[in-house]
């Protein structure tokens, strides 16, 4: 109740000092600084609380006391004037405006003196706080009473009692942190509910300028609670400093003072307390006696022993007979027993016996030479063969102690807890029992087999091997081509000439020059016509050698001749020329000229349509022209993909388109796909229509070959990888059942491959023989292989200048 | 409601459980799993399909049988080592506290676990833990050289020792010992225990250094139960011979039979350690509980009733006697053994196969005789020289008995004499097959062993006089080869060798040439040489169209078998390659012998 008397009254007071304290601003900015200070000092600690209303105290007192006398002097003045109105009206009236001048004059003087007074106030206020701060903790109440003394006397003494326990109720905020007001005005509420507005914080400059002047500043330190600033006393100091350096904080503390004993160390004569002994003080424990009766019994039946022997014993390992009828589990039980408890028990495997590599004394050949050494150093320890080095010592007393043994071993335990196990069945399989069983070369008999003519541009060469000297080629020779009867071939190569040869004597029979590489030559089947075709760059040549049968000569060029010009437009883009002069002596009779290089050309097997690939033609690409109306037409409207290369069916109207990837078969009566093949293989080179017509085969340039039975499936019935670089060209033989591969290894394979009549029987292939003979030259073996129409023989041209013939 | 099949919830994917899984499982730690694992015999299986099993995840993992864990679930080992786990957090507590008394209580109840159980659990019957015996063995008789360290055991390591000492006493007692090799790593020792092929390496006893990268803890958890095992198998053999167990010396049986009963204690404490060195000296046979003397036992006629083979009868007899033959080999001989010696090793090997051996009596407990005893017939010694020797017996090397051990017969001493260049020391266990390389020496053994066979006594004896002739030779040689400094003069040698070598050929060259300079020659002038009949090598020819074939044949091998047939292939290149390199060492090595003894002559 008191206490809450007391906050009241407080309070009062301060509401008045704080009002002052605004009339205090408003009117005075020059102390400003000052007062401030000085309210801050005075209102921001729990003692200074005191403080701050005294000083409005005073202030208040100030405060009333001068206007009380200024009221007075105006009341007296008024009197006077009064008295002074009472004479005259107009009088009063200038008398009052006089009277009021000589109030603004007064008041203006008044607060000049106010200002110095309240600066005199002040300094004597401080001092005054000061000396109560330092009194404040131990005779603070000494200190109230002469402040009290001084100040005024007739105030009531407050400060009787340390009150600091309540100080805080100022702020009625609790204990919380006061960051939480750091964006307002205020700072708190008093117990009246008011906002503790919060004081001026001055700018870094005061800051700054404070610090300079204000001898104090080092110990101003800030409330929190309040935002007021206080000013440690020297005892707060002191407390502090102490309080630092460990020492009690009351300096007058002595914790060494003599220690006086309640009770004496000295024996006395007589008890403290006056009870009697226990009798189980004087009775041996019956307990005892029985635990200990427990024990000798235990001694005795031998059940207890001493502890040494005991330890001796459990030390042994009592060993027994643990498989006691061993003879009659023997019979029948050995690892299924085992399994019964061990889910599929696998022993684990034995380590291997040392071999004579290990002796210490091995035969000379198990030492490692200086180089194997080195080798087995090198090698990552797991990589070795041998987990250690053979070593040979003279006698037994040389050899050392060997310090893998214990790694070894530890490997094994590892080997043996770790490891997983797994049955494994080894495989005794004799290799020849995975060669497949087929019919042996010799019963398949015939196929060319040996190398026998060969042409060559170098005389030397060719003499070595013993065969005769034409001349040949000086280049690549990209492309063979056998006439029908077997009895000439022709061949095209990078030296721009196309070659005729005779089969039967290897003489060169004539030699065309055509003025560009010549990318492919083919010789009419028709036996009774004497035609090459060949394309050179954009051109297709075709030419009659006049070799062979005159008859058959004359009949080829009445053929050409026989031509009639119709109207017919063609739906090519190509020209039909017809050479004359000394080019058509020399043979020469057709050029057909394309909008492109021409790749391929391939005769139909009546021998007047011809089809050609154009590479780069897209839509265009295939063109077939038919000899005896020079017509041409693209079959095609539309590219499936880059053409590798054409065929014509060699009995019924189908016609073979390879792209890339794909084999199209075309009906060229309805008009339509038939087929589709998938090869399967990356790059189509080249292919080969058997011909029954029924079955096709393709290389690639990724090395395999594919067998297709048409009438079994459009993916390929079987696929061969017997080269190890790229298949140039595939082809079949016309009348044997024998086909042939040549390839960038140089090598050219042939095949049996035997089609059977009855459809339930698949084709038989038996790689018969690898012919070799050709050199590689810019990696580029074998280019071009064909046939011959009748015999088992084999022409083939290659990188390396030369046709050779294998029979 | 139609039970829906999920995946993974049954078939492989749930017969399988991963390490990590089954430490859940069981709620142990990962080194007493490891323990428990390596005590019960327990190892991961790899499966069939991994990723089954692991339900669509490819990682390596180590997979158990789940059974596997489930039975593991029930040993009661498995509570021994939670009271372990207790034990070990009192005692730190205990110590923590410096409670002294208490450290001792606790100490003394230390939980102990018994592996007896478990012995009969993975061997049902005795010839599975026969079989089994090879790893515990080495380990035991490993264990037994080790010196005492923190993790092992004094207890432990005088254990494995007190174990293989018995274990060699019922080898020599049982005369099972078949076959000796001395390799770089230790001592390789084959056993015929109950028809079943025993295996162990002894380490050489020289020097031991503590390895780095071995963790002994595993090691001594693997002893423990070997030591187990090897004790109740000790125990059965020893029962089957008759033997006591533990085994009792002869003479020291007889001792104590002449003290007083009340003395015996004190002896048996005074003298423990002498019956045991001299236990360990094996020199002794044990004291068997059956008087019984060993019988021959002859081949029964019921076997022809069984195999109605009678070349297999045959051959039976045949082994059985030859078995015979080598179980008496030292038979009557006396062996003294010379101070360098390793002594347990030979007095193993000789007791096995019926010697008698001994050693100086100042070197350790045991010896039989003394050096001085006139009937001993063989000294084994190790050193090149010896200053007083006694005529009435052979100063041999130790390599002499485990070579005459493999051969079957006792070999020729004089290869073997005292500072002799010792011949190759083969290892017995290799048994090559048609394509392996077999070194010279073994060749020449396995000759005169089938020549053995079939021929008589006499012919041996001169076969092994021919023998120590090229004894002799070799002998010459090998002095041949210390009085030439052998580098400097062979590589002469072979400068000179290679001189001629190309001398030869350039002639042969220049004989070759003549013929196609007359040609040149005669080109000319025409004229006309009579023809040479072209020499048609047939077998070649015929050779070279067969490689053909097979090459083509090889082409159309299908895909599937291809790789398989490549491996095969590969394989034998392999092995044929080694083959060769072996050959031609071995033909470069006696070129080299052969060329200073060229010169001498």
């Amino acid at each position: 109740m008191w206490s809450k008397g007391k906050g009241k009254k407080r309070s009062l007071t301060q509401i008045n000092d704080n009002s002052d304290e605004v009339d205090l601003f408003s009117k005075l900015t020059t102390k400003d600084k000052d007062d401030s200070d000085m309210e801050g000092g005075s209102s921001s600690d729990s003692t200074d609380s005191e403080e701050s209303e005294y000083s409005g105290l005073e202030d208040e007192e100030d405060d009333s006391s001068e206007p009380e006398s200024f009221e007075e002097m105006c009341d007296s003045g008024e009197e006077e004037g009064s008295d002074v109105v009472g004479t005259s009206d107009n009088d009063n009236e200038k008398m009052r405006n006089d009277v009021q001048k000589f109030k603004k004059n007064l008041a203006n003087e008044k607060a000049k003196h106010d200002g110095e007074n309240s600066v005199q106030m002040k300094v004597k206020k401080k001092a005054g706080s000061i000396k109560r701060k330092s009194g404040e903790t131990v005779n603070g109440k000494e200190e109230a009473a002469s402040t009290s003394t001084e100040v005024t006397v007739n105030v009531p003494d407050e400060y009787e009692y340390d009150s600091s326990d309540e100080e805080d109720l100022r702020n009625t905020v609790g204990n919380i942190p006061m960051e939480w007001y750091r964006e307002y005005e205020h700072i708190g509420y008093n117990l009246e509910g008011k906002k503790i507005i919060k004081p001026p914080t001055g700018d870094e400059l005061d800051n700054f300028l404070n610090k300079m002047d204000n001898p104090d500043y080092w110990r101003t330190v800030v409330d929190k609670t309040t935002g007021q600033k206080v000013v440690l006393s020297e005892k707060d100091c002191e407390i502090i400093k102490r309080f630092r350096q460990g020492k009690y904080i009351d300096s007058k503390f002595d914790p060494y003072e003599p220690w006086i004993d309640f009770f004496t160390y000295e024996k006395m004569q007589h008890p403290v307390t006056n009870r009697p002994a226990d009798k189980r003080s004087f009775v041996p424990s019956k307990w005892e006696r029985i635990k200990v009766s427990r024990m000798v019994h235990a001694i005795k039946m031998g059940w207890m022993k001493p502890q040494q022997e005991k330890r001796k014993e459990e030390d042994q390992p009592k060993f027994y007979m643990l498989w006691n009828n061993d003879e009659q589990v023997n019979i029948g039980l050995t690892i299924s027993d085992i399994t019964r408890k061990y889910r599929s028990h696998i022993p684990a495997p034995k380590l291997q016996l040392p071999g004579h590599e290990e002796s210490y004394n091995p035969p000379p050949e198990y030492l490692l030479t200086e180089e194997e050494e080195l080798a087995w150093k090198n090698k990552d320890p797991e990589d070795r063969r041998l987990n250690f080095l053979p070593k040979t010592y003279s006698s037994l007393r040389q050899v050392p102690g060997y310090n893998e043994l214990i790694k070894e071993r530890f490997e094994r335990c590892l080997d043996l807890y770790l490891c997983p196990r797994k049955q494994k069945l080894r495989m005794n399989v004799d290799p020849e029992d995975l060669l497949p069983k087929l019919p042996k070369p010799k019963d398949l008999q015939p196929f060319p087999t040996t190398q026998s003519i060969v042409s060559t541009f170098i005389e030397q060469l060719s003499h070595s091997y013993g065969l005769k000297v034409y001349k040949g080629h000086d280049n690549i020779v990209r492309c063979i081509s056998v006439e029908s009867n077997g009895q000439w071939i022709v061949s095209g190569s990078d030296d721009q000439t196309l070659k005729f040869w005779e089969v039967a004597t290897g003489r060169c029979m004539k030699t065309l020059p055509v003025g560009g590489v010549v990318k492919s030559v083919a010789w009419n089947p028709n036996s009774m016509l004497c035609l090459v075709a060949a394309t050179v760059g954009n051109d297709v040549i075709i030419i009659n050698p006049g070799l062979g049968d005159k008859l058959v000569l004359s009949n080829t060029d009445n053929l050409i001749e026989s031509y009639v010009p119709t109207e017919a437009k063609d739906t090519a883009k190509v020209q039909w020329e017809k050479y004359s002069g000394e080019e058509e002596e020399k043979g020469f009779r057709l050029k057909i000229t394309h909008f492109k290089a021409v790749g391929h050309v391939t005769w139909h097997g009546r021998g007047d349509y011809m089809a050609v690939v154009v590479p780069g033609g897209e839509s265009k690409s295939v063109v077939i022209h038919q000899l005896s109306r020079r017509r041409s037409q693209n079959p095609f409207s539309k590219s499936k993909g880059l053409v590798q290369c054409v065929l014509f069916h060699p009995s019924r109207p189908f016609f073979f388109v390879a792209t890339q990837r794909y084999v199209r078969v075309y009906n060229l009566l309805k008009q339509e796909l038939t087929k589709k093949l998938l090869t399967n293989v990356k790059w189509v080179s080249s292919m080969a229509v058997h011909p029954g017509g029924d079955n096709l085969i393709i290389g690639s340039y990724d090395c395999r070959l594919s067998w297709f039975d048409l009438d079994l499936s459009t993916k390929p019935y079987q696929t061969l990888r017997h080269h190890k670089k790229a298949i140039r060209q595939v082809c079949y033989h016309k009348k044997y059942p024998l086909f042939a591969s040549s390839s960038d290894d140089g090598t050219v394979i042939i095949c049996h491959g035997r089609v059977y009549n009855d459809l339930l029987q698949n084709p038989l292939i038996v790689p018969v023989k690898v012919l070799r003979g050709h050199t590689i030259e810019n990696s580029i073996g074998v280019l071009a292989s064909e046939f011959h129409p009748t015999q088992p023989w084999i022409f083939s041209s290659g990188a390396d200048h030369t046709i050779r013939l294998f029979t | 409601m139609v039970l829906r099949h999920r995946k993974y919830e049954s078939g492989a994917a749930t017969a399988y459980i991963s390490r990590k899984q089954a430490l859940k499982k069981l709620q142990l730690s990962l080194p007493d799993f490891r323990r428990l694992c390596i005590l019960k015999g327990i190892h991961p299986h790899e499966p069939r399909h991994p990723k089954t099993v692991g339900k669509g995840s490819t990682l390596p993992k180590t997979y158990y049988f789940k059974k596997d864990i489930q039975f593991l679930m029930h040993e009661p080992i498995i509570n021994k080592f939670r009271d372990f786990k207790v034990f070990l957090r009192k005692l730190r507590k205990a110590e923590g506290k410096a409670e002294n008394d208490r450290i001792d209580h606790l100490k003394e109840k230390r939980p102990k676990y018994k592996l007896d159980h478990i012995v009969k659990e993975r061997y049902p019957s005795f010839i599975d833990a026969i079989r089994d015996l090879d790893d515990c063995l080495s380990m035991t008789f490993l264990f037994a050289t080790f010196p005492k360290t923190r993790v092992l055991q004094p207890s432990m390591i005088q254990l494995c020792r007190r174990l293989t000492v018995e274990f060699m006493h019922y080898v020599i007692a049982s005369k099972s010992l078949r076959k000796v090799f001395i390799s770089i790593k230790g001592i390789y020792y084959q056993a015929d225990i109950l028809d079943q092929k025993v295996t162990w390496v002894v380490p050489h006893t020289v020097g031991y250094q503590h390895p780095n990268e071995v963790d002994f803890k595993i090691m001594v958890t693997f002893v423990e139960f070997y030591v187990t095992m090897l004790g109740f198998v000790n125990f059965r053999l020893f029962h089957s011979l008759g033997l006591y167990y533990p085994p009792k010396l002869i003479l020291g049986m007889e001792q104590n039979h002449t003290d007083d009963d009340d003395d015996v204690d004190k002896d048996d404490n005074l003298e423990k350690d002498d019956i045991e060195e001299r236990l360990s000296a094996l020199t002794q046979s044990l004291q068997s509980s059956i008087q019984q003397e060993p019988e021959e036992v002859d081949i029964d006629e019921f076997s022809s009733e069984l195999n109605d083979d009678p070349d297999h009868v045959e051959k039976a007899k045949v082994e059985q006697e030859k078995l015979n033959h080598l179980q008496s080999l030292f038979k009557g001989l006396k062996f003294f053994l010379n101070r360098e010696v390793p002594r347990e090793t030979l007095t193993f090997i000789i007791r096995s196969f019926g010697g008698q051996v001994s050693w100086d009596s100042t070197m350790a407990a045991g010896s039989v005789y003394q050096e001085s005893d006139e009937s001993i017939t063989h000294h084994i010694v190790d050193r090149p020289e010896i200053n007083k020797q006694y005529l009435s017996r052979y100063y041999i090397q130790p390599q002499w008995v485990f070579d005459s051990v493999n051969a079957c017969r006792l070999l020729p001493v004089e290869d073997y004499f005292m500072g002799v260049i010792l011949p190759p020391h083969l290892s017995p266990f290799v048994e090559e097959g048609q394509d392996d390389y077999i070194p010279p020496e073994k060749r020449k053994m396995l000759d005169v062993s089938d020549s053995g066979i079939n021929n008589s006594s006499e012919d041996e004896e001169s076969e092994e006089e021919e023998c120590s002739n090229e004894g002799r030779e070799d002998l010459k040689e090998g002095d041949d080869d210390e009085n030439v400094s052998s580098d400097e003069g062979s590589d002469h040698l072979e400068k000179k060798y290679e001189e001629r070598r190309l001398r030869k050929r350039k002639q042969e060259a220049v004989d070759h040439d003549e013929p196609t300079k007359k040609t040149k020659s005669g080109k000319e002038r025409m004229s006309v040489s009579s023809g040479v009949v072209e020499k048609v090598n047939l077998e070649h020819k015929l050779e070279v169209q067969t490689n053909e074939e097979r090459k083509l044949a090889e082409m159309m091998i299908p895909k599937k078998k291809r790789r398989l047939y490549k491996k095969i292939m590969y394989a034998k290149k392999k092995k044929a390659q080694e083959v060769k390199k072996l050959t031609e060492k071995r033909e470069a090595y006696e070129k080299q012998q052969k060329r200073p003894k060229k010169k001498q002559s």
